[in-house]
């Protein structure tokens, strides 16, 4: 590309006929990052759906009555104790320690499945009591906007998994290095979204 | 530049955002104080509840755009800008859709006419 001042002999250029380099994936982090914004989208409409419909219980139980905070606190630290893990995986990485990655890539993968783990119980506790996705809007709105934080934090998990064997496979090359950067960016952001959870639906909800 | 890009592994590299150290420490020691005074808040109830919810969500604001900067690695130059371009253009369509929508909502919830909340008989025999 150059700026040119068109003479008078100069034909004008409408097309821009140049091939430029394209280098493999030099465009994957911005769409990737474009793809991030549309999930949030989608769990900004869930958590409007929660907004209008939270305070509807149909004569059945309200956050004060359902919420363990305690429970709450300890599943946000896995989640944030996985966000810096996943840190010290790009770390190792920007140092070209194959090793390192995988390792913090699995204590990454640890913390995922404790705070799944400890989700599924809440869930499992929510709809032992009665208190299922069917008993009042509230709930109804609440299981669909953790659950699906839940299946982005499980898809995120498989992709850990895939990533270790990828990892194993062909080491720290190009493509690889661009696969966890990416799935850093979900990660974090899988993070930022719980943000918007536990203060809105968990504290806000025993607050009201 | 070589003339084959596929060639040149280690000259063409994509731009990665540098992560450091610093960085992390910084954002997960924040993350943990943003984390815990809300949770102290909610959990002890030293303010009068009204107090409190303003409080606690003006800790998340904060502790996103911890996250964003400190393990998002969020800078103006990021791709050229268009990380935050497209950032800025999502926040704007999420507050109009989030405050479109509950305002809607809310007027709607306030006008309806009052529903009774057994059926009764003009409901379930008149069937048109």
């Amino acid at each position: 590309m150059s700026a040119k001042t068109i003479t008078a002999d100069e034909a004008v250029q409408f097309y821009d006929l140049d091939e430029h380099a394209h280098p493999e994936g030099h465009s994957t982090m911005l769409g990737f990052w474009i793809y991030l914004m549309s999930d949030c989208l989608i769990f900004a409409i869930l958590f409007a759906c929660y907004a209008v419909l939270g305070g509807s219980y149909a004569a059945g139980p309200a956050p004060k009555d359902l919420f363990d905070l305690k429970l709450i606190a300890l599943n946000t630290a896995m989640l944030l104790f996985s966000s810096i893990t996943y840190g010290f995986a790009v770390l190792q990485m920007q140092q070209g320690r194959v090793k390192g990655v995988q390792l913090w890539l699995a204590v990454t993968a640890l913390f995922g499945l404790a705070f799944l783990g400890i989700e599924l119980y809440e869930f499992h506790h929510l709809i032992e009591i009665g208190a299922g996705p069917q008993r009042s809007a509230f709930l109804s709105s609440f299981f669909t906007l953790v659950g699906t934080h839940g299946l982005h934090v499980t898809f995120g998990i498989i992709w850990l998994v895939t990533l270790m064997f990828q990892l194993s496979k062909h080491g720290l090359i190009a493509a690889n290095k661009r696969r966890v950067m990416c799935l850093s960016m979900f990660w974090h952001f899988l993070d930022v979204v719980w943000i918007g959870v536990f203060t809105f639906v968990y504290l806000m909800g025993v607050l009201r | 530049m070589s003339a084959d890009p596929h060639a040149a592994h280690g000259h063409d590299e994509i731009e990665m955002p540098h992560a450091s150290m610093r960085d992390y420490v910084i954002g997960f020691v924040l993350s943990v104080i943003l984390t815990a005074i809300p949770f102290w808040l909610v959990m002890t109830m030293p303010l009068t509840p009204g107090v409190t919810g303003a409080v606690i969500m003006g800790f998340a604001v904060v502790q996103i755009v911890v996250h964003m900067v400190f393990f998002l690695h969020m800078t103006p130059k990021a791709e050229g800008g268009w990380s935050l371009t497209s950032l800025i253009f999502t926040i704007i369509v999420v507050v109009i859709m989030l405050a479109g929508s509950l305002w809607v909502m809310h007027h709607l919830n306030t006008n309806m006419m009052p529903m009774p909340h057994e059926p009764t008989s003009q409901m379930t025999g008149q069937i048109p």
